[in-house]
């Protein structure tokens, strides 16, 4: 993606919408719709991950409905298919989310390979990718931290690539930054991190790799205080990106003086 | 008559659209809903009859990755 430096808010663009904030926040796992509500507050995040699942029937809890406190009037909802292991769950659920989300067409694709990694199953998404894009979704695309099928992905129409930087809900950070280097840099559409940060420093490595955007859940919902990481990481992911548009020094072996060499009196 | 309300039997008295079988159930709020793998629109929930057999769907949003 190319870099705007001229324009000071520095937004990144998804499928026509310009958004200022590059961290993309999921609801899982929190304690409550309260702790919930201020970690995105804290984020700053602009978009918003949602799960679709039965409803529970005849267990009227005390929760409000989701959509009720994370309002689509002030969030960008983005509807996943986590929990899919083929092409056609994947496709019925995003077609669910579009009429739940009165046709909102931006979606987050995964359809995973297993439950053990859940890494994603490549040639089911691309099928699934393939379809949705005929049905005119949106689609952010879960994949590999592979270049080649991130291009593939790409040229096929998706309007986001999502490569993990290690398994979802792992927190062990970017796994593989050449590779996320390579994808970045053979991309036209925004590449996302999707999965695998940990911490604050996670993202912001993330970010100095040229990334346009980085989606976190786990490492905010299971912060001990998972309000403040949401600030951490939107810290994070700030200055990761304002290091990559102001270019860091070239690496050297060996020291070069910071204090001129010219002048002492010694 | 008897359907299949997610993924569960249930026994219906007479006959009910969508809008009737969501107020029988007590569920309200945002919420999408597919009949036989077929999404049904808002709009059609008044109208739409459940028919014996039937395998309906309700799905709202949680909190996900």
């Amino acid at each position: 993606m190319s870099v705007t430096k001229n324009n000071p808010e520095d937004p990144v663009i998804i499928a026509g919408q310009a958004y200022t904030s590059r961290l993309l926040l999921g609801t899982g796992k929190y304690k409550d719709m309260d702790e919930t509500l201020h970690a995105i507050e804290a984020s700053g995040s602009q978009i918003i991950t949602v799960a679709i699942r039965r409803t529970n029937i005849g267990q009227n809890t005390d929760e409000p409905n989701l959509l009720d406190v994370i309002r689509p009037d002030k969030y960008t909802i983005l509807p996943n298919t986590a929990g899919c292991y083929d092409a056609d769950s994947a496709i019925r659920t995003c077609l669910l989310a579009r009429e739940l989300l009165d046709g909102h067409k931006l979606v987050k694709l995964e359809v995973l390979g297993d439950e053990k990694t859940l890494f994603p199953d490549v040639p089911a998404t691309i099928i699934a990718a393939e379809e949705l894009i005929k049905e005119d979704f949106d689609v952010m695309v879960y994949t590999n931290d592979d270049p080649i099928m991130a291009k593939r992905f790409e040229e096929m129409g998706c309007v986001a690539v999502m490569p993990l930087a290690a398994p979802i809900g792992s927190g062990l950070g970017i796994r593989n930054p050449y590779n996320i280097r390579t994808i970045v840099e053979n991309a036209s559409v925004p590449i996302i991190v999707d999965a695998g940060v940990g911490t604050a420093s996670d993202a912001a490595i993330a970010m100095e790799l040229g990334c346009d955007g980085v989606l976190m859940n786990t490492a905010v919902a299971e912060a001990k205080n998972p309000v403040l990481m949401a600030s951490a990481m939107k810290k994070g992911i700030e200055s990761g990106r304002q290091a990559f548009l102001a270019g860091r020094m070239p690496r050297r072996a060996y020291a070069s003086a910071s204090s001129p060499i010219d002048g002492t009196f010694f | 008559m008897q359907i299949t309300l997610n993924g569960e039997s249930l026994v219906i008295d007479n006959q009910v659209n969508i809008i009737q079988l969501l107020s029988r159930l007590e569920i309200s709020g945002r919420l999408a809903v597919e009949v036989n793998q077929r999404i049904i629109p808002r709009s059609l929930f008044s109208t739409y009859e459940i028919e014996s057999g039937d395998n309906v769907e309700i799905v709202e949003a949680i909190g996900g990755g």
